[in-house]
């Protein structure tokens, strides 16, 4: 449902002081102790950031994709690792369960998903499923009344503060995305083992692990969805995410460019602002453009989405789009900033590392120039928008 | 104990004000508002003395344009019960305003009012006062803490040189100064829910008050630009400086 136009502004209000005031100061903090604080956690609870999209009637807000996408830009302000906390419980965490869901398994799940009480976790990627996703080799066979699963999934953001893996398993014989099936799997069964946080290039804060499956038993209502149906689970809930993370390159991008730009408003050589410049100004202005583009992609593609259009091609073009012009964001930021760009200390060198990873995850830029020449190739006619 | 706390919208705390190029004022075209950081403190102890279940009902007043209703519906998501908006587009001054208030005061028989102790825009620091000799009733101003028993209040006042610890009489009116808490954010669902609360929007005429000014504003100017200073070559220059052009030794 779409916040009205009183509530939105101040829903986005407080959501962008609690960006400014509580995370933005804590940044460097979290990165250097690739953490984010207990109380931070405590604190985005309280907020209910994990139950935005959760809808009302599970305690969540329900919020419709515009709204989601605003909320978005705001909380990418800050470092992405704060973004991740809940970025799981916004995207297939819960989504899966509301599209997927018996009612049952909604009544056991979402509401704690919604309140942060639950964090989940989606376990898809695998040592050789990669972009080539539906290449999964973890198995779960059928016994008794349940499921004995057995494999090994690899970069589970969340992975060691999850309380609910999500786990797309092959379940038959059927070659590729046929014969896989999603499964609810909470922590701490016994053979669910968690590797310990990858050391990354970037996102400190954030943690990635590896997550193996050794003889898990779990009960026939673990299953989410039909078996054999996992794969459309997780690409039912791919466009929201898409969207999602190109919502997330438009707020950090927005949020770079407000630095480079605070920087060369105040930064003198040769005796005056480096804004004054015109290669300098050039590179803000190329900045600024795409930085709008980006966000009216996402928007646009956002509305059509609520307005109940399908959008695999608007939600590619929008996630390519945003996340290359993201890295073309940071990358000249770091060059108005200069040598102290490249230091530590002004945090414009960790903004680049951390946008890196957009590029690559939630489908690549190369999977998303196919999926939307797929689109065209078998859309009735070219999708200029009518 | 039913609790009043009027709150006011003004220019946020985090904008660089600009002062328009005539002198009349400041600029506001554009420019982003929000409820006053001490209303916000003062919405806070309400709602805290009502989760310690000291006060029963929580009622916000706010004085100002249609877009006022904003700061009143973030002070329900806060926590406040209900809403009272008198509407108008006037600048209400501080003794117009705490004649309104006294108007409000009479309508509701809250046990305690409490306010920011000024609003950042004109820092005018007198509508709490005023409104306590308007009521006759006992005030505590600039409070860093609240005690409340069924028919008095204990109030922390920062006083120069220390603290002050008075007790009141209720009802009585309270002023928030900085330390009192650290305002919460209001929760995203709370935020929701506060579209469902009640605002009920009355005028100015409604109490018998006329918001007509009775100051005028001469001139407003930025503070002057502060002059670079000097480097001194020596600690014996420093101290003859000191003592013969700055005078202060």
């Amino acid at each position: 449902m779409p916040l009205d136009a009183e509530t939105r502004p101040i829903f986005l209000d407080t959501l962008r002081r609690f960006v400014a005031e509580t995370l933005i100061p804590l940044e460097r903090q979290v990165a250097e102790t690739d953490e984010v604080p207990e109380a931070v956690w405590a604190q985005m609870r309280e907020l209910g950031l994990f139950g935005l999209t959760v809808p009302e009637a599970h305690g969540g807000m329900g919020l419709c994709m515009e709204d989601e996408v605003r909320a978005v830009f705001e909380l990418a302000r800050a470092s992405p690792a704060f973004r991740s906390v809940v970025g799981t419980n916004l995207g297939i965490g819960s989504q899966g369960l509301v599209m997927f869901g018996t009612p049952l398994q909604q009544a056991r799940w979402l509401s704690g998903i919604a309140s942060g009480a639950i964090v989940t976790a989606f376990a898809l990627t695998e040592a050789e499923a990669g972009s080539d996703s539906a290449a999964v080799t973890t198995r779960a066979r059928r016994e008794g009344a349940g499921w004995v699963l057995n494999g090994a999934k690899r970069y589970i953001t969340n992975a060691d503060r999850a309380h609910l893996f999500t786990v797309m398993a092959r379940t038959g014989e059927a070659p590729g995305a046929r014969g896989i099936s999603a499964f609810l799997v909470p922590a701490g069964l016994p053979g669910l083992q968690i590797g310990p946080p990858e050391r990354k290039m970037g996102q400190q804060g954030a943690h990635i692990c590896e997550v193996w499956f050794d003889d898990v038993l779990v009960p026939d209502d673990a299953l989410l969805g039909a078996e054999g149906a996992g794969f459309r689970v997780a690409m039912a809930t791919l466009e929201k995410g898409r969207l999602h993370i190109a919502a997330l390159c438009v707020g950090a991008a927005s949020r770079i460019l407000e630095e480079a730009v605070a920087w060369a408003r105040t930064r003198i050589q040769f005796g005056r602002p480096i804004i004054e410049h015109q290669l300098v100004a050039g590179m803000l202005a190329e900045s600024q453009a795409e930085l709008l583009a980006g966000r009216a992609m996402v928007l646009e593609a956002a509305r059509a989405r609520d307005a109940g259009a399908p959008i695999p091609l608007e939600a590619s073009a929008a996630k390519l789009f945003c996340s290359e012009m993201v890295g073309r964001v940071a990358d000249r930021a770091v060059q108005v900033f200069g040598g102290a760009g490249y230091v530590a200390d002004t945090g414009i060198e960790r903004w680049y590392r951390d946008v890196r990873i957009f590029r690559i995850y939630e489908g690549t830029s190369e999977i998303q120039k196919l999926v939307i020449a797929r689109e065209l190739a078998r859309a009735p006619q070219p999708s200029f928008n009518s | 104990m039913k609790v009043l706390v009027p709150v006011k919208r003004v220019i946020d705390y985090q904008v660089k004000v600009r002062v328009k190029p005539d002198q009349t004022g400041v600029d506001l075209a554009n420019v982003k508002m929000s409820m006053n950081p001490f209303c916000e403190i003062a919405v806070e102890e309400a709602v805290r003395l009502k989760e310690k279940n000291a006060a029963t009902e929580i009622v916000v007043v706010s004085i100002g344009p249609q877009a006022a209703q904003e700061t009143l519906r973030t002070a329900l998501a806060m926590g406040a019960d209900r809403g009272i908006h008198i509407v108008t587009d006037d600048i209400v001054e501080p003794l117009a305003v705490a004649k309104l208030l006294k108007g409000v005061v009479e309508a509701e028989q809250p046990g305690l009012v409490i306010l920011g102790k000024q609003a950042i825009d004109d820092d005018s620091n007198q509508t709490g006062q005023m409104l306590a000799a308007l009521l006759g009733w006992p005030q505590a101003t600039f409070a860093s803490k609240v005690e409340l028993a069924p028919d008095a209040a204990t109030v922390t006042r920062e006083v120069d040189g220390g603290l002050q610890t008075l007790r009141l009489a209720l009802p009585a009116i309270v002023t928030t100064d900085l330390r009192l808490n650290e305002p919460r954010y209001a929760s995203l669902p709370n935020i929701m829910k506060a579209k469902k609360k009640e605002i009920a929007a009355k005028a100015p005429a409604d109490f018998g008050v006329s918001t007509a000014p009775r100051l005028k504003v001469v001139k407003v100017t930025e503070p002057p630009k502060r002059q670079a200073g000097i480097k001194v070559k020596s600690v014996q220059e420093l101290v003859d400086k000191l003592k013969n052009e700055a005078g202060v030794l």
